[in-house]
């Protein structure tokens, strides 16, 4: 898993340099105040909330173990669900501290509402086709996807990665023969763990996580499709000191390290 | 003809009686709530099995369960005319009589055909498209009558036919009830509590009590000669039970002595008096009857223009007087009076 | 005035007036969520929004899948009322709590379990698919399997419930004239429970109509074949706010149309 990782970087890293020279300066300079400031200040404590994309899972909650274990006493509560469900309840008024978003355009959405400043790109993500353990698909490339035989998943069109899947799908020339839009990328990962279809587009670290249950195929670079998460702080934020240490956090080299481990590239 | 012996055990209660009702004949079973006589005619309909004993309708065997045979219910030519007449509430008049003709396979159009036929005979030919809850209660029951003839079954059961009218309309419809059932020529049996119905519709009554027969035979036998309490109080005679001590006298498990003009039957009799018999009296009565005695009022309800008293004391009975007596004599409960009956007045026969 | 002429009529039916509070509250609860709903509608593009295949596809499944549903329902659901009420086996029991066991269950878990049981590996899904290639998720038949799985139970319970109430003696008496036990069922039963199979078609109907968590981890999401219109305006209210509004407005209307010409008199026995 981590030599996978570590080869993903390589590959990844001359297009990630770029889409990081591209960013704010801000970004940059902001980086390393608050990594500098971060070693000095005191633990954090409080209940900090986190709305985060469901393809976050496994790797925030493991962020928020550690985070919790170096912040006795803080806690850091999550909730998972597809990026634009969350900036619907953002804009709605939930009360949360952090968003974590799954692409630029949904967090831009959430800043343009005036209800974040600052978003910080902290990790990307690739594509990768996941097909059930065993593959008795027989599923080889995006091509596979054109088969009205298969039973083809892909992400609604609404979401992230359902909107990056199609993307991917453009960049190949294939007309997917599609059986569902799932909600969101955790409901499509279970059907195909579960066998009840054939393929579907995810990124490489659901891939990692499902572990046996789900194979992976690649995607190659030239259909595929970088990811970029932003996180921000929220304006409205009813802990913006615990808000502000956590995202310090994600993008500290200890954070980053926890990211990397679960799959996604620096961003 | 009809032959049934039906035994039915119902948690605590057993019911065990034998029971016969000829082609042409019309039979009541008759008898106080809780008697058994519902049960009786559910085990005949098929709708409870019997327990044990047969029942058989022209050589027909419908259920015998040692034999393991049992008729189901809508097997057997049998028409039931039910207590609330239970007319299928959805369908016409006309429908509701059809309905058992279609039921044995006949077209819609020629069962509404018959239906009619049976309407005009019950003279109902207005109502019937009318549906159940608009007729009257004479009405539905001729409904419920014709409905039970319409599939020409060979046993006709009546479950207390007239129970659901009200007391006024229930003079005219038993009349009329008694003339439809010369109609049919088949067995016919009666279920009822009301002996003015057995008295009326019955050729032959049937006592049930508590399970049991208790005696059977024409009315006029019955009520001349009633064999248990429950009869004598229905037909309204006062019923004693005694030892013959000689040949006109009686003595009553009280220990009071009555004389009997006639000589009695034999060593265990049943005492009859008609209530209008025992004469009622200030003082000690001088004068003949050999039967006096002192009783205490327990009861004074007046009946139209009677009286019936009823008297407690060493001969248990009710007299019935005229309302002047009352006034004359001050007879409230609680209070004291001279009883007398002829010895001639006394009825005697064998338990 | 007004309040004079109400407070008499109010006494005159002797209603205390705390009751009234408390269901006014009760009314005003569920009438103002669907008065703010009309108050953000986008009234002036909604014949757009109307006409738009998303729209139309999805409210032409929702209503076929609802009435295939509750058909499914009727066809299997009165006769086990049926069973329920008027016989006496062991385990009958456990059949009803198990008949009554959807309604309890998150929808979405009541998904799962449906393709753990017909899914393409699932209990009876697998050997089906491998012999046949049939295949429940991901086709319209799995809608209506989901909208029924949910629904039923709504159908069962009040028909059993009528049933019961009805008088077993009408049956005796049809049984007297000849009538077979079928034709007892058919004329006799089912039309005395008219008025409770009327009132458990009608909540399995809306049942159906408004089924979600079932329908999108059971069958799947794909407009035109098992997007109904609940999937349609959860995605909606995300990426399309105003489309999601309008399927809303929609899916209240047809239900509406449904509900409210039935009458007190055609529910209640």
């Amino acid at each position: 898993m981590k030599l996978r990782a570590v080869r993903l970087l390589a590959v990844v890293s001359v297009p990630a340099l770029v889409l990081a020279a591209c960013g704010d300066d801000d970004d940059d300079d902001a980086g390393s105040t608050t990594a500098e400031a971060s070693a000095e200040e005191p633990a954090v404590e409080g209940d900090i909330t986190v709305f985060a994309a469901a393809s976050l899972t496994d790797a925030f909650t493991a962020l928020g173990t550690r985070f919790e274990s170096e912040n006795p006493d803080a806690s850091v509560e999550f909730n998972f669900g597809a990026s634009s469900a969350l900036r619907e309840q953002i804009m709605a008024g939930a009360p949360a501290d952090v968003f974590a978003s799954a692409n630029t355009s949904n967090m831009d959405q959430v800043v343009d509402g005036g209800a974040a400043a600052d978003p910080q790109n902290f990790v990307t993500n690739l594509l990768e086709i996941a097909v059930p353990a065993g593959n008795e698909g027989g599923v080889s490339g995006l091509d596979d996807f054109a088969n009205p035989d298969l039973l083809i998943g892909l992400c609604a069109e609404e979401v992230p990665c359902g909107e990056f899947g199609r993307e991917a799908l453009a960049n190949a020339g294939v007309t997917p023969s599609i059986d569902t839009n799932e909600p969101d990328v955790r409901s499509l990962l279970t059907k195909l763990e579960a066998g009840d279809l054939d393929a579907g587009i995810v990124y490489v670290t659901d891939v990692m996580a499902a572990g046996d249950a789900v194979e992976g195929v690649e995607i190659p670079t030239d259909q595929n499709v970088v990811a970029t998460y932003p996180i921000a702080t929220l304006t409205d934020a009813p802990d913006a000191e615990g808000a502000d240490a956590f995202v310090e956090f994600v993008l500290s080299d200890e954070g980053q390290e926890i990211l990397q481990s679960y799959g996604f590239d620096a961003p | 003809m009809l032959h049934a012996a039906i035994g039915v055990q119902i948690g605590d209660f057993r019911l065990d009686i034998g029971l016969d009702v000829g082609d042409g004949e019309v039979v009541a079973l008759l008898g106080p709530n809780g008697a058994g006589k519902t049960t009786a005619l559910r085990a005949i309909a098929g709708l409870r099995p019997l327990d044990d004993g047969r029942i058989e309708l022209d050589g027909a065997v419908l259920d015998d369960p040692a034999a393991d045979v049992f008729v189901p219910t809508a097997e057997r030519p049998i028409g039931v005319v039910f207590q609330d007449y239970l007319l299928f509430p959805r369908l016409s008049a006309l429908d509701n009589i059809a309905f058992g003709l279609r039921a044995r396979g006949q077209d819609k159009a020629s069962a509404r055909r018959h239906a009619h036929e049976w309407l005009e005979r019950f003279a109902l030919g207005e109502q019937a498209h009318a549906k159940p809850r608009t007729l009257s209660g004479g009405q539905a029951q001729r409904v419920a009558l014709a409905r039970a003839l319409a599939t020409d079954p060979r046993l006709l059961l009546l479950d207390e036919p007239l129970a659901a009218l009200d007391a006024g309309t229930r003079v005219q419809v038993r009349a009329e009830l008694r003339r439809h059932l010369a109609t049919f020529h088949g067995a016919r049996l009666l279920i009822t509590h009301d002996p003015m119905d057995a008295l009326v519709l019955a050729d032959r009554l049937v006592i049930v009590e508590h399970g049991h027969v208790t005696q059977t035979g024409v009315p006029a036998d019955v009520t001349a000669r009633p064999a248990s309490r429950y009869v004598a109080q229905l037909v309204g005679i006062n019923l004693l039970h005694g030892i013959a001590t000689g040949e006109h006298t009686v003595r009553l498990d009280s220990g009071a002595e009555l004389t009997v003009a006639d000589p009695l039957p034999g060593p265990e009799v049943a005492l009859a008096i008609r209530p209008q018999a025992i004469a009622l009296h200030g003082h000690r009565p001088d004068g003949s009857p050999r039967n006096t005695w002192t009783a205490t009022i327990t009861d004074v309800e007046a009946d139209h223009d009677r009286v019936r008293v009823t008297l407690g004391g060493p001969v248990a009975a009710t007299a019935e007087v005229t309302p002047a007596s009352v006034a004359e004599l001050g007879l409230v409960p609680g209070t004291s009076v001279w009883a007398t009956v002829k010895a001639v007045d006394l009825t005697a026969y064998q338990r | 005035m007004a309040r004079r002429v109400g407070a008499r009529r109010a006494s005159q039916q002797r209603v205390p007036w705390w009751i009234l509070l408390l269901a006014a509250v009760a009314v005003a609860y569920v009438a103002v969520p669907f008065v703010a709903l009309l108050q953000r509608a986008p009234w002036s593009d909604l014949g757009d929004l109307l006409g738009r295949s998303i729209v139309v596809d999805a409210l032409r499944l929702s209503i076929t899948t609802a009435f295939a549903a509750t058909g499914l329902a009727m066809l299997l659901g009165i006769p086990l009322a049926w069973v329920l009420a008027r016989t006496r086996f062991p385990g009958r029991s456990v059949a009803r709590a198990l008949v009554t066991l959807p309604m309890v269950l998150p929808p979405v878990v009541g998904g799962a379990a449906l393709l753990f049981a017909f899914g393409r590996r699932g209990l009876l899904g697998a050997p089906v698919y491998d012999s046949t290639g049939f295949l429940l998720p991901f086709s319209m038949w799995g809608v209506v399997a989901a909208n029924t799985f949910v629904a039923m139970p709504f159908l069962v319970l009040t028909v059993e419930a009528g049933l019961r109430a009805a008088d077993p003696r009408y049956e005796d008496a049809a049984a007297t004239l000849g009538a077979s036990r079928s034709m007892i069922f058919r004329r006799i039963t089912v039309p005395h429970a008219g008025p409770s199979i009327i009132a458990g078609a009608v909540l399995c109907w809306a049942r159906a109509l408004g089924e979600f968590g079932a329908t999108v981890t059971f069958a799947g999401n794909l407009q035109g074949r098992t997007q109904t219109m609940p999937l349609a305006v959860f995605l909606a209210l995300e990426s399309d706010r105003d489309a999601a509004i309008a399927l809303s407005l929609v899916l209240i209307a047809v239900s509406l149309a449904v509900i409210l010409p039935l009458r007190d008199r055609w529910l209640t026995a």
